[in-house]
C-alpha cells in the first residue's frame, strides 16, 4: 500500500515557494490572500516497514534543522483550503525518482518492480475568497493540467475525510500492446483523416506517395517474405510521418520555390538550404583557401570547427517552441537539455562548455483579453526562464550569453532558443573526432532514461500550427541529472575507443535516430521489445517514436560490447543492445518474434518528392512618423531605456550560473557595479590556455516589419558587431543561423503564403550576401516554419525571425576588451556612420510608428573597419567598446557612461553622417539604428596609435569621458540635446524587469 | 620526505566544478589532482586513504532533489565499496581522524553541513547541526560577494588573508541556518565562522540583498570545525584563480592571482608541511 510522509517546515522558518506563490496570487488575480504555505509530500508506494518509512522521513526526505515530518498523519492546520498538486500519471518525477534512489541506499537493497515514490506538493492557503476562486488559483497558477492534477479541499472537508488520502498516480496498463495494419487503399479525404486524427502531419500528397509505395508489387513480395500484409503497419506509418515531418525533413527549406520579384522577375530555387545556406560555406571556404578551418557542417548534429592544433570546437543552437507554449517550464527545461545532446552527439562527442539562450516573448504585463488555450505572456516568462535556469545550472554548464526579445506577436508562439558549444580533442586514439562511421555488425545500443509515453508526436505537433487540439502528450520534462550522469560515463567510454558512433534521440525518437544511423550503414535490424519501458502497456509503434529524453544512441563494435555494458552498470546507467546494423538496405523493426516494419532505407530518406512553393515579393510602405520632435531628447531616453528590449534583465541572468567551469572572462554584467550589459561573451575553455571563445549573437525581428532582407543582414551584423566589440579575431569565426518563420506555405489558413515565403527567400539572399562578405561559414542551424496560433478565428503569426550566433576566437583572452568607460579624460570615438535609418527602430515603435528607412547594411566597408578595430585591440589601445543597437547612440552612451560610472560629453555635430544632408537632425543621430557601429574610448596618451591604425575608415572623435556622472548630448544647433544624471538613467534602464 | 602531495576531487551524480577545483589544486601547490567518479570509489578503483586533500565541491548533487546535496550525504552514509563490508562513510572517517584537511565548496558545504561533518561542535562527525537553505529571495544567484575573514578561526584555509577575500556565490540554497540559537552561540564563540558577507571594505558584517546574496544567520558564508582541517563555504574559491576571473579586471590593476587560491595554497602547503 502506499504511504503519505509530509514534510513541513519548521515555525518561524521563511517560506520563500509559499511567499512567491502569495505574490502572484495577488498579481495576477487580485484576491485577498493573507497566507499561503507550504508542504511537501512524498506518496512512497513500496513495501517497507514502518522503521524503514520512519527513517527515510526523518533521513533524505527531510532536514532536521527546518522541517517536520509525518507519516499518514496530515499536519496541515489554520488554513482555509488545501490543495495538492502532483504528477499526471506517466509525467517524469525527477523528485521520486531521486527519493526511490535514497531509499535503496538506506535499506540496502533495491526496491521491487512497480514500487515507486511520487511526490507533491501541498498548498495551504488563507484567504476571503470562494471555492470558485481557489479553483482559478489552482488552475491558474499552482497546476499544470496538462502534466498535473491537483485536489483542493476546503478546511471543513480536510477535517471530514482526515486530509488526503495516499494515491500513487501509477500508469495502469490495460491492453495489451499491438500492432494494427491501416488500409490505405481508401478515398483521398479519408487519407486525409488517417493523417489528421493521428497526429501525422502528413499531407495528402505524402499520404499518397505511401499510398503508391504499399502498391508495389514487388514491394508486397518482399514483405510477405518476412510476415507482414500488404498494408502499412501503424508503426510503419509512424516512422515515416516522423521522418518526413517538417520539423525532421525540412521540407520548406528542402522545396523548390517559384520566386517572383516586385519588378515580376521570376526564378525558380530548387532548395533554399542548397541554393543559400549551403552554398554560402562552400563559396566562403573557397574564399578562405589554406586559412579555412571547418572541419565538420551540415552533416553532423551540430558543426565543428578549428580551435587549434589540439582543440576543436562544436556549436549547435535549437528551438523549442511549440513545447515552450504548452509548458513553458518542462518545454523550455527539455529545450536546453535536449540541445546539450547535440554537441555532444557530434563526431565521437564533445564536452560541453557553455550554453546560450534567446527567448521572445509578448510583454508580460500584457493587461488584455487572450485566446483559449494561450497562456498569458507572464506565465511563459516565469516557465520558460526557470526551465533554462534548472536545466543548465543543474547541467554544470555556463549560461554565457543571450538576450530577451519582446513583441505582442509573440503571445501566438514564444521562441526559445537555446544553445551550446562543446570542445573535443582533435584526435582521440589517433583518430579525427569529428568524424564517426557504422560497420554492418555494430551493435544498436541506447543508453540513457527509459522510455514511456512523453514526447510521443512532438515532431509532428510542431510541424503544425499551435491549435486547441494540440496534443498533451508531446510535452516531455527533462531530467538533467540522468542525462549529467550519461554524459560522465560516455566521455569516458569515448576517450577508451568503446564506442564508433554516437548520435541524439530528439525528435522522433529512435525512429530518427536509428533510422539516420541506418542511413551511415544500410540498414538496421532492431527488436523494440529489448527498449526498456518506464512503464508496461507502451504500442510498439509508441515505443519507436516516443521522445523520452536524456537518451543517447550508439553502434558498439561487437568486441566491446561487455566493457561498455559493464563500464555503464558502475556508473548507474542503463545500456541496452536493440539489434545491429546491417547492410540490407531495409529498416527493420522487431518486436520480439514479430517483424512490424519493414521500410526500404532509401525510400524513408528520399523516397519525399520537393514541396512546390509559391513566393511573391511586393515592398509595404508604412506611413510616415508624424512626429513633432522636441529640442531636448532626455525623456525620450529615459523612455527608451526602460522598454522591454533596452532594459536590464539582470534579474534574469542572475539567475543563470555564467561562471562553473571556471572559465568566465568577460561575463554577462561588467563596469563599476558589476551591472553593465557586455556584447558578448569570452569563455576560456582550455584553463592552462589564454586561447578563448567569443560568443555573440544578433537578433531583430522588427525589421521584418520593413524588409526581411535587411532583417537578416543587420541580425547577421549585430552578431558580428557584439563579437568584434570584446575582441573577436575576424580570422576564426563562424556563424549559425535560426529561422524561427510563420508557416509559408500558401493554404486556406495562410493566404498570404506567398508573401511569407518571399520574405524567406530575401532573408535567404542576404544570408548569403552578408557572410560571404564577413568571411562566415555556416556550420550549423535550424528552422521552425510553423510559428503561429490559429484556434478557427483568431491567428496570431509571430514576426520572421532569425537568431544569428557568432563563434570565434581571440587569441589572448587578456586582450578582451568590455563596454565600460574606464577613466576620466579618455577620447570617445564612434566608429561608423550614422543616417536617417530610424525604420522598425526601438524610438519610432515607442512613438507607435514603423516607418520605411530600414538600416542598410553597408559590409564591405563595415568589414575593413572591423579588421582595422581588431588590430587596435591587439595593439592594447582600446579602453571600451560598446555596439550601437536598439536606441541607438544615445542608448549605448548611456550604458557605456553608468556601467563605467563616468559621464560623457558628446556633439552630434561631429557624428559622421551618411546620406542626405537634409535629413541630418538630432533625432536621427540620437536614435536612428544603422549598422555596424561602435561607440569606443581610448586614453589619451593612445590616440596617435589609434588613429593611426583606424586610418582610411569612418571613424570620427565625438567626445570625451568625464569625471562627473553626466551624459551631456550636444545637438546641431548648440543646443543641450540630452543631460541627465548617470543615476537616473541606471533606474530607468533597471526598474522595468527588477522585479520580475 | 618525500612523498607527493595528493589532492583528490569526488564528482559524479551532478557534481560540476570538478575541473576547475582540480586546477586550482594544482596552482596551489599540490603534485597530483585527481578527479574521481563516485562509481570508481564505491567499486574500490579509487580509495581516499591514498589521498591527503579531500575537495568536496560545486554542483547539483542528485538535482538538490531532496533539497541541496540531501541524497548524496545519504549516499555516503549508507553505500558500501562493493565486494566489501566497507562503507565510504568509514573511509571518511579514517581520512578525518588521519588529520587530513576537507574543503567543501557550495554543495560540497551543503552536504558536510548535512552530514553533520560541520560544525561538528561534539566532534563525532556525524550530528547535523545546521543547514544551508532556501535564499531569502527566493532565486538562484550568480553574483560576486566581499567576504570578511575571522583572523582567530582555526581554519587552516584562511590563513595570511589579511581582511577579506572577493568571490563569487552561484546558488539557490545558501541561507546559513543554525539548530538553535545555543549553536550559533558555539559557531561564534569557538571562532568557528571563518568567513561572513560584508560591505567592500570588509569592515562590517552585512544582512542585506545583494552584499548578503542570501539572508544567513549572522551573515556566516563559510565555517570550520575547531581542528581548521574542516571547512565549508557557500562562495567558490576554485572561480577565482587569475586576476581574468575577476567581473571588473579589465578596469581595475589586480594582481596575477585570484582571491580564492589562497586557500588551495594553504591546504597544500599544510598537506607538504604535516602529511608527506
Amino acid at each position: 500500500m502506499a504511504h503519505r510522509i509530509e514534510v513541513a517546515l519548521k515555525d518561524g522558518i521563511r517560506d520563500a515557494r509559499g511567499e512567491r506563490v502569495k505574490r502572484e496570487i495577488e498579481h495576477f488575480l487580485h484576491l485577498p490572500v493573507d497566507e499561503v504555505r507550504t508542504l511537501d509530500v512524498y506518496t512512497v508506494d513500496a513495501a517497507l516497514s514502518p522503521e524503514e518509512l520512519a527513517q527515510v522521513a526523518a533521513g533524505p526526505f527531510s532536514d532536521p534543522v527546518i522541517q517536520a515530518w509525518s507519516l499518514n498523519t496530515p499536519r496541515a492546520a489554520g488554513f482555509d483550503y488545501a490543495v495538492e498538486v502532483g504528477f499526471r500519471p506517466g509525467v517524469t518525477d525527477n523528485v521520486g525518482r531521486t527519493a526511490k534512489e535514497a531509499i535503496e541506499y538506506l535499506i540496502g537493497r533495491p526496491l521491487a518492480s512497480g514500487e515507486a515514490v511520487y511526490t507533491s506538493v501541498q498548498y495551504l492557503v488563507t484567504g476571503r475568497f470562494g471555492l470558485a476562486d481557489m479553483e482559478r488559483i489552482a488552475t491558474g497558477l499552482l497546476c499544470n493540467t496538462l502534466i498535473q492534477r491537483y485536489t483542493i479541499l476546503a478546511a471543513a472537508d480536510f477535517q471530514a475525510r482526515g486530509g488526503f488520502p495516499a494515491t500513487a498516480p501509477k500508469v495502469q496498463s490495460e491492453s495489451r500492446p499491438e500492432v494494427r495494419e491501416i488500409d490505405l487503399n481508401v478515398a483521398d479525404d479519408e487519407l486525409m483523416r488517417i493523417s489528421k486524427d493521428g497526429v501525422l502531419a502528413l499531407t495528402l500528397e505524402e499520404m499518397k506517395i505511401i499510398q503508391a509505395h504499399f502498391r508495389d508489387p514487388q514491394i508486397l513480395a518482399e514483405r510477405r517474405k518476412v510476415g507482414l500484409g500488404d498494408r502499412p503497419t501503424d508503426v510503419e506509418l509512424e516512422a515515416l510521418a516522423q521522418t518526413w515531418s517538417e520539423h525532421c525533413k525540412h521540407k520548406i527549406f528542402a522545396g523548390t520555390v517559384l520566386y517572383e520579384d516586385e519588378q515580376g522577375n521570376r526564378q525558380e530555387i530548387k532548395s533554399l538550404f542548397k541554393s543559400f545556406i549551403q552554398r554560402t560555406t562552400k563559396d566562403v571556404r573557397e574564399k578562405l583557401g589554406e586559412r579555412d578551418f571547418c572541419l565538420s557542417v551540415f552533416k553532423d548534429n551540430a558543426g565543428v570547427i578549428r580551435f587549434n592544433d589540439d582543440w576543436s570546437l562544436v556549436f549547435k543552437v535549437e528551438t523549442h517552441n511549440s513545447p515552450s507554449a504548452l509548458d513553458p517550464y518542462g518545454g523550455a527545461l527539455t529545450g536546453i537539455v535536449g540541445v546539450n545532446r547535440d554537441p555532444f552527439g557530434t563526431g565521437k562527442g564533445a564536452r560541453l562548455i557553455f550554453n546560450t539562450d534567446v527567448f521572445c516573448f509578448a510583454d508580460p504585463f500584457y493587461d488584455k483579453p487572450l485566446p483559449a488555450r494561450l497562456l498569458h505572456p507572464r506565465r511563459i516568462y516565469e516557465g520558460v526562464v526557470e526551465g533554462v535556469e534548472h536545466g543548465g545550472n543543474k547541467s554544470g554548464i555556463p549560461t554565457v550569453n543571450g538576450s530577451l526579445v519582446f513583441d505582442e506577436r509573440f503571445a501566438g508562439k514564444p521562441l526559445v532558443f537555446c544553445g551550446t558549444a562543446g570542445i573535443m580533442p582533435a584526435t582521440i586514439n589517433g583518430e579525427k573526432s569529428h568524424e564517426k562511421e557504422i560497420l554492418p555488425g555494430d551493435l544498436i545500443v541506447m543508453t540513457g532514461g527509459r522510455i514511456g509515453k512523453d514526447g510521443i508526436h512532438g515532431a509532428t505537433f510542431s510541424s503544425e500550427e499551435l491549435n486547441e487540439n494540440s496534443p498533451v502528450s508531446a510535452v516531455q520534462i527533462g531530467d538533467p541529472i540522468t542525462q549529467k550522469r550519461m554524459f560522465d560515463f560516455l566521455i569516458r567510454a569515448r576517450d577508451k575507443g568503446l564506442y564508433r558512433f554516437i548520435t541524439d534521440n530528439g525528435a522522433g525518437g529512435l525512429s530518427s535516430s536509428i533510422g539516420e544511423m541506418s542511413g551511415e550503414c544500410g540498414g538496421c535490424r532492431m527488436d523494440l521489445a529489448k527498449a526498456p519501458l518506464k512503464y508496461p502497456g507502451l504500442n510498439p509503434w509508441e515505443i519507436l517514436i516516443s521522445e523520452a529524453q536524456e537518451r543517447m544512441s550508439l553502434a558498439v563494435p561487437p568486441e566491446h560490447i561487455d566493457e561498455f555494458l559493464g563500464m555503464a552498470r558502475r556508473f548507474g546507467v542503463e545500456a541496452t543492445v536493440l539489434g545491429e546494423f546491417t547492410d540490407t538496405g531495409m529498416f527493420h523493426i522487431m518486436y520480439g518474434e514479430q517483424t512490424v516494419a519493414f521500410l526500404p532505407v532509401a525510400f524513408m530518406h528520399e523516397g519525399l518528392p520537393p514541396m512546390i512553393l509559391p513566393a511573391k515579393w511586393e515592398t509595404r510602405r508604412h506611413p510616415e512618423p508624424q512626429i513633432a520632435y522636441g529640442v531636448d531628447h532626455t525623456d525620450d531616453l529615459k523612455a527608451l531605456l526602460a522598454t522591454l528590449n533596452v532594459c536590464s534583465k539582470e534579474s534574469v541572468v542572475r539567475r543563470y550560473d555564467h561562471e562553473v567551469q571556471g572559465g568566465s572572462i568577460v561575463k554577462p554584467f561588467t563596469g563599476v557595479a558589476d551591472d553593465g550589459p557586455s556584447d558578448a561573451a569570452v569563455v576560456r575553455p582550455i584553463l592552462d590556455s589564454y586561447e578563448g571563445v567569443v560568443v555573440s549573437h544578433g537578433i531583430c525581428p522588427r525589421y521584418s516589419d520593413i524588409d526581411t532582407y535587411h532583417m537578416t543582414a543587420n541580425a547577421i551584423d549585430e552578431g558580428m558587431r557584439n563579437y568584434v566589440a570584446v575582441g573577436g579575431s575576424l580570422d576564426l569565426v563562424a556563424g549559425l543561423d535560426n529561422f524561427c518563420w510563420c508557416d509559408p506555405v500558401l493554404s486556406e489558413k495562410t493566404p498570404d503564403g506567398p508573401y511569407k515565403m518571399a520574405q524567406l527567400v530575401r532573408s535567404n539572399q542576404a544570408l548569403y550576401d552578408l557572410c560571404l562578405a564577413y568571411n562566415l561559414p555556416l556550420i550549423s542551424g535550424k528552422d521552425s516554419m510553423k510559428n503561429d496560433f490559429y484556434d478557427g478565428t483568431t491567428k496570431i503569426s509571430i514576426p520572421p525571425t532569425l537568431l544569428f550566433s557568432v563563434i570565434g576566437k581571440i587569441e589572448d583572452i587578456r586582450k578582451a576588451v568590455t563596454m565600460d568607460l574606464k577613466r576620466p579624460g579618455d577620447i570617445v570615438y564612434l566608429l561608423g556612420k550614422t543616417g536617417d535609418e530610424l525604420g522598425a527602430s526601438e524610438f519610432l515603435n515607442l512613438k507607435g510608428f514603423v516607418g520605411n528607412n530600414v538600416p542598410v547594411v553597408d559590409a564591405a566597408k563595415a568589414y575593413h573597419r572591423y579588421q582595422a578595430y581588431h588590430e587596435a585591440v591587439l595593439a592594447g589601445v582600446v579602453a571600451s567598446c560598446h555596439d550601437l543597437s536598439d536606441g541607438g547612440l544615445a542608448v549605448a552612451a548611456a550604458e557605456s557612461a553608468f556601467a563605467g560610472g563616468y559621464g560623457m560629453t558628446i556633439d552630434l555635430a561631429s557624428v559622421l553622417w551618411k546620406g542626405e544632408m537634409a535629413a541630418r537632425n538630432d533625432t536621427a543621430l540620437l536614435f536612428s539604428e544603422s549598422a555596424s557601429r561602435h561607440l569606443v574610448t581610448v586614453h589619451p596618451e593612445n590616440r596617435d596609435r589609434f588613429e593611426a591604425i583606424m586610418s582610411g575608415n569612418c571613424f570620427a572623435s565625438i567626445g570625451l569621458v568625464t569625471a562627473e556622472p553626466v551624459l551631456d548630448i550636444a545637438g546641431l544647433a548648440g543646443n543641450s540635446a540630452i543631460r541627465a544624471g548617470l543615476a537616473e538613467l541606471k533606474e530607468s534602464w533597471q526598474k522595468t524587469l527588477r522585479d520580475l | 620526505m618525500t612523498q607527493k602531495a595528493r589532492a583528490i576531487v569526488i564528482t559524479g551524480n551532478g557534481t560540476n566544478c570538478e575541473v576547475e577545483a582540480a586546477h586550482a589544486c594544482r596552482l596551489g601547490g599540490f603534485d597530483e589532482a585527481v578527479i574521481a567518479h563516485i562509481a570508481d570509489i564505491l567499486t574500490g578503483g579509487v580509495r581516499l586513504d591514498d589521498f591527503h586533500f579531500l575537495n568536496l565541491t560545486g554542483g547539483f548533487l542528485d538535482g538538490d532533489d531532496l533539497g541541496s546535496a540531501k541524497a548524496q550525504a545519504n549516499r555516503l552514509r549508507y553505500a558500501r565499496i562493493a565486494g566489501s563490508e566497507e562503507h565510504l562513510l568509514d573511509q571518511l572517517i579514517r581520512f578525518i581522524a588521519d588529520g587530513k584537511p576537507i574543503l567543501g565548496v557550495c554543495n560540497g558545504f551543503q552536504m558536510m553541513a548535512k552530514m553533520g561533518l560541520l560544525p561538528s561542535l561534539d566532534g563525532t562527525y556525524l550530528n547535523q547541526e545546521a543547514t544551508l537553505t532556501f535564499n531569502d529571495c527566493g532565486r538562484f544567484q550568480d553574483r560576486w560577494v566581499y567576504l570578511k575573514v575571522n583572523p582567530d578561526a582555526p581554519s587552516i584555509f584562511t590563513r595570511g588573508i589579511e581582511k577579506g577575500i572577493y568571490l563569487p556565490i552561484r546558488h539557490g540554497e545558501g541561507k546559513f541556518v543554525a539548530a538553535s540559537p545555543a549553536v550559533l552561540e558555539q559557531i561564534e564563540n569557538r571562532n568557528l565562522s571563518v568567513l561572513k558577507y560584508t560591505d567592500a571594505a570588509y569592515e562590517t558584517s552585512v544582512m542585506e540583498f545583494p552584499l548578503n546574496p542570501n539572508g544567513s544567520q549572522n551573515a556566516i558564508a563559510g565555517i570550520c570545525d575547531a581542528t581548521g582541517l574542516l571547512m565549508g563555504l557557500m562562495p567558490h574559491p576554485e572561480a577565482f584563480v587569475h586576476r581574468t576571473n575577476h567581473p571588473r579586471w579589465t578596469r581595475e590593476e589586480l594582481p596575477e592571482d585570484g582571491d580564492g587560491l589562497i586557500l588551495f595554497r594553504n591546504a597544500a602547503e599544510y598537506v607538504k608541511k604535516n602529511l608527506c
